[in-house]
Parts: C-alpha cells; structure tokens; sequence
C-alpha cells in the first residue's frame, strides 16, 4: 500500500434545513471550500482529480436515486471514475477509507471523498420511520422501530452492567455543546447543564432530548492525494502544503438484530476483542471480575464492531495505549450514551469504565470552562468539534465531517477555519476518527498524525 | 378519431396551482429568489415475503412462539435464524420456554411516525434459559410513567393476539 495523506477539507453549515440549495450545491459548498484552502480553483480540480468517492446514507430522504452521479456531474468530474459507498450511519467513515483505498491501492493519485444528506425533506418523525428501517423489516421495525428506542435499550443494559448514571451520559451532552460554541459549523451551540440535560423531554427512557443528535442537512468533502498527486498539486499551486498521512485503517461490523449479538465466554473475549493495554494482569483481573458477577460480551451494551475496527487501525498504525498515543478523538455520539460506550471499545478506558471517564476530565478540551467539576486534567479530548450532538448528523457528511476536523486540528488550522481557536488541541500529533453504524452494526475507525 | 397533432394540453386545479410568481425586471435579481418548496406524495404497498422465517408467523397464529436452533452445534436463537451465525450448519425450529425475563427495555415517549399514536409504549428484549439469543418484544402490564431499572431480570411469559395480523406484534409479554 502506498503512503496516503489527507491535504485539505470542506464543510458546509450543518443547519435543520437548506431548501435553498439542492443536494449538489451543498456539496459542492464544501467541495469548493477544500480545493481554496490549498489555492486551487474549481477549473483546476476538475483538471487535477482522478476520481472520487460519494458518501450518502438514505435514498429515502432524497427520493432519488443516483446521487452521486448526479453530485459528480454537477462538480465537473465526469467522465472521471467515482462509486457510492453506503453503510447506515458509519457511511461517511466508510467513504474516507475508501478514497484512502483508492489512493493505497496506486488506482487514483487524486481523489476527492464527499458526503451530504439532506434530512429535512421530511418531517421529524417520517425521518425516524425511514432510519428505523435500517433495522430487520420482518423483527423489528414492526414491533416499534425507532433508533433512539434502540440505543436505550443498549444504555439500560450499561447502567444495569456497569452502574453507568444519566448524569454521567449528561455530563458528555454539556462537554459537546459547549465544545460547540466555539465551532460556527455546529447545528446546536448551547452553553448547558447537567440539569437541563435532565430535564429537556424524555425520548427513550432514559435518554432525553439532549442525549441524542438532531437530523441535518450538510455536506463535507476531504481531499486525498499520494506523493505524486501532493507534487502534481503543489505544483499548480506553487506552495507547499502541510502533510496529513492517513496512518491507520480499521472496520467491523456485528449482527442487525440486537437480539442475535453473542454473549461471549471470558476467554473468547480476552483472546479475540482484547486491545494490547489490556494484555496485563490488572487489566485480566478487572474482566475476569466482570465475567464472575454475570457480563458477557458484546451482548448489547458493548459494540464489538467498535472494538474489532479500532484494534485493527491499532495493529496498523502501531498504537499501543491509546489513551496516551491519541492526541484527540471525533467519534460518533449519535447518542451520549454511545459516547461512553465507544470510550471502552476504543480503550481510552476499560469496558466498565465508560461512566466515570466521561465525568472524569480526560476527554474535555483544556481551557475551557464547562461548569463541571472535573477532577482530571484533559488527556485526549473527544469531540473537540462538538461531535453529532451538537454539530447535527447529516448521516452522509458525518464521518467525512469528522475527518475534515481532524485535518484541520493536525494542520492547526482550527482558527483559521472556525475564526476562533478555544478548541484547537495544542500542537497534536495523531487523532482519530470513529463512525458508526446502525445499533452498532459497521463501525469504522481511521487515524491521522500530522507528517513534518 | 384522436387527434395526434394537437398542440395544447388539458390543464386541471389539482395539485400545486400558480398563474405567476413575481419576477424581476433584471435576471441578476433571480439570485436572490427564495427557494421554491413543493410536496411530493409517495406511498406504495410492499409484497414484503417473510421467506424462510415464514413459520415463525404461523407459529404465532397457534400461540406458539418459535425460535430456531442450529442442527450442528446446537446455538438457539430465540429471533429465528435459519443459517447458524456461529458455525453456519443449517438449524430446525423449537419452541421457547413459556417463560424468559426482561434482558433491558425503554419506554418510548415518541416514535417513528407509524408509531406515534401507540406512545407511550415499552420496548423489551427478552432472555430465556437455554437460549444464546434475544427476542425483541412489547411490554405491556407495567407502568411506563414510572419506568425502573429493576424491571431488568424480571420474569415476563408471552401472550398472543387472537386475531393474528401476521407481524410480530402478534405476541407481546407481560409479568409472568
């Protein structure tokens, strides 16, 4: 596989609804946006890109097929080469792996990823009807399809597990809002609290109405490049750009159905879903304990496709204590309580310890005042751009979304491109995108560390 | 006889109907119109087959609630699965046990639009001894206004519509 880096990105405003633009012009909002902050113009993309990748989730929400031709055509690539990819919430993530594929692969030298949804084309709950139907039509959409309904059950099975409290999960909606007032970007950028978390509507026991992400309309576009696509650009732009390398790759998936997921023996989990800083004896007592009181896993509080696909864009990009090796992470927090889970199937703690490392500080950004009390510094903050919670997911842009604001951290361009930099991640190295899918069904991980 | 070579078309008033929207004098000042924003209705009826899952269906309408097991290394599925997802040996159908307990649930305060008018409801998976699988169901019998996490290990037996309509809310639980 070649060296791929990740050069530049474009976001458009993620907002509850833009009738004033077509899906193909918000694309191309961003897209335009990705090929300025490296000086090119829009002639000389067409000029310079070999192909792309399309990232939408739901032909549903359009009521139109193709797509991502028809976005192709409107940028100008055709007759370039160019696929969709779909995969429910995690498409995004998915796109950016598979324009790294591209590029890896020596197939393409140039290859532009976007992703858009447009969700506000129906109303709030006609949009719930269509997500839910990512779930088994015969089992389960029948019985009272609703995702929100779905990730409850999962957190119940937490709290009931691990002893995981609404404050806790609450404690991560108020990092993310906040976190989101210094991100012009975001969907929602609200200065809250523990209590208004609480108290805001009860959607699915217990989650409330600011545990969980809001439908959007946006789009994102990240471009990628090999060592002779980045020589081809700075060439036509005669200036050098700072390198972005795409340094590991991971996926996994899991069953459809919550009620298939396995309930693994202890030595199956240690021996297959085990990361490398968890191969010690602290760490295999601390499970061994867990298997004696009666946990399984993944059964349904954990997502073992999280898990699988960041240990293997681990093994690739030689991370070994992520907490420690990560500078900072976007991950998917559809919901607050998938936040935490996903702390524990990405090892920035242990399965158990999802609770008190949301409440702890480790993964809030240095600087800024939450109205918390945290007892810990900031180690490896999560969702410095706000994350789903309150940036909005707009299921197609959301994993490209993430990418674009992990590009941005490595270049330390946060100020530049958000006019404010309270969330910029002090010099980083290497961050981490995670997206997910559907109750857990596809989730992929990709990291990024920043080249001299 | 018809007339092929007409030029004009019969107009009607249903639908969206406009003589004329306002339009500038310049065409520069097209830019700045307001999107236009119009319905498009879309409703269609499915031939949804329920396929090798089939008898789980009939199952339901003899107040019997099946699942599968796996004729190889003998996983149980308590959702039915033809093909075993752990060694993929063909499985046969089994009944439940006529009691499981509440392995997690939610009360759902809002819905998919389908759904709305039925909340608030109880969402469950439920657990049976000597089964490797969930099955994800209706609670009724409890009170969704007070919902409690020691609902979770409490014991639940099904109970089945009389009138069957052929979906798996043919079956919901209730406390055992």
């Amino acid at each position: 596989m070649r060296t791929v880096y990740a050069i530049s990105g474009g976001v458009s405003k993620f907002t509850k609804a833009r009738h004033d633009k077509t899906f193909q012009a918000i694309v191309k909002e961003a897209y335009d946006y990705c090929l300025n902050d490296i000086g090119l113009t829009p002639k000389q993309g067409i000029e310079l890109i070999d192909g792309s990748v399309a990232s939408y989730f739901s032909d549903h929400f359009s009521r139109q097929l193709m797509c991502g031709i028809m976005t192709q055509d409107y940028l100008g690539l055709t007759p370039k080469p160019g696929h969709r990819v779909e995969g429910g919430g995690a498409t995004g993530g998915l796109c950016f792996q598979e324009a790294w594929k591209s590029v890896a692969s020596g197939h393409m030298d140039v290859c532009m990823a976007y992703g858009f949804e447009t969700m506000s084309h129906v109303q709030t709950w006609k949009g719930n009807e269509f997500i839910a139907l990512a779930s088994d039509v015969s089992f389960d959409y029948p019985v009272g399809g609703f995702y929100s309904g779905y990730y409850a059950m999962m957190v119940v099975r937490h709290c009931k597990e691990f002893g995981t409290t609404v404050e806790q999960m609450a404690n991560v909606s108020v990092k993310n809002h906040i976190n989101a007032l210094y991100n012009p970007y975001a969907q929602k950028r609200m200065r809250i609290g523990i209590d208004d978390v609480r108290n805001s509507p009860m959607v699915a026991w217990p989650l409330t109405r600011l545990d969980i992400c809001t439908m959007s309309d946006g789009a994102a576009a990240i471009l990628f490049v090999s060592e002779e696509g980045l020589n081809r650009i700075e060439k036509a732009t005669g200036t050098s750009i700072p390198k972005v390398k795409v340094t590991g790759i991971g996926r996994g998936t899991d069953a459809m159905r919550m009620s298939d997921r396995p309930h693994q023996s202890f030595d199956d989990f240690y021996a297959k879903n085990s990361l490398p800083n968890e191969q010690n004896e602290d760490s295999k007592a601390h499970y061994r304990e867990l298997w004696d009181k009666g946990f399984r896993y993944p059964g349904i509080h954990s997502f073992r496709a999280g898990r699988m696909a960041s240990r293997q864009a681990y093994a690739h990009a030689g991370i070994e204590d992520p907490l420690n090796d990560i500078d900072f992470v976007e991950l998917h927090d559809a919901y607050t309580s998938s936040e935490i889970q996903t702390y524990e199937d990405m090892g920035l703690c242990r399965y158990g310890e999802g609770g008190a490392f949301a409440e702890s500080g480790k993964a809030h950004v240095p600087g800024i005042d939450y109205g918390l009390k945290l007892e810990h510094e900031p180690i490896c903050p999560v969702n410095p751009s706000g994350g789903l919670i309150a940036c909005g997911h707009p299921v197609g842009a959301t994993g490209l979304m993430q990418g674009v604001f992990g590009i941005w951290q490595l270049q330390g361009t946060i100020g530049k491109h958000l006019g404010d930099d309270t969330i910029q991640i002090k010099d980083p190295k290497r961050g981490v995108i995670h997206s997910h899918a559907g109750t857990g069904t596809y989730v992929s991980v990709s990291i990024m560390e920043k080249e001299d | 006889m018809a007339d092929n070579t007409k030029t004009t078309q019969e107009e009607t008033l249903d639908g969206t109907v406009v003589y004329s929207l306002p339009f500038p004098e310049d065409m520069k000042d097209l830019e700045k119109m307001a999107p236009i924003v119009i319905k498009q209705p879309y409703q269609i009826n499915y031939l949804h087959s329920y396929g090798q899952d089939s008898p789980f269906f009939a199952g339901l309408t003899n107040k019997k609630l099946l699942g599968t097991k796996c004729k190889d290394c003998g996983h149980t599925f308590a959702t039915p699965k033809l093909a075993c997802m752990e060694c993929g040996g063909d499985c046969e159908w089994v009944e439940m046990p006529p009691q499981g307990r509440i392995h997690t649930f939610t009360v759902c305060q809002f819905g998919s639009e389908e759904f709305l008018p039925e909340c608030p409801f109880i969402l469950a998976l439920i657990e049976f001894d000597g089964v490797d699988t969930l099955f994800l169901t209706r609670l009724l019998g409890l009170d969704s206004d007070n919902p409690s996490m020691d609902w979770v290990g409490m014991k639940v037996k099904p109970k089945f519509k009389r009138l069957s309509k052929l979906k798996p809310t043919d079956v919901w639980f209730i406390p055992a």
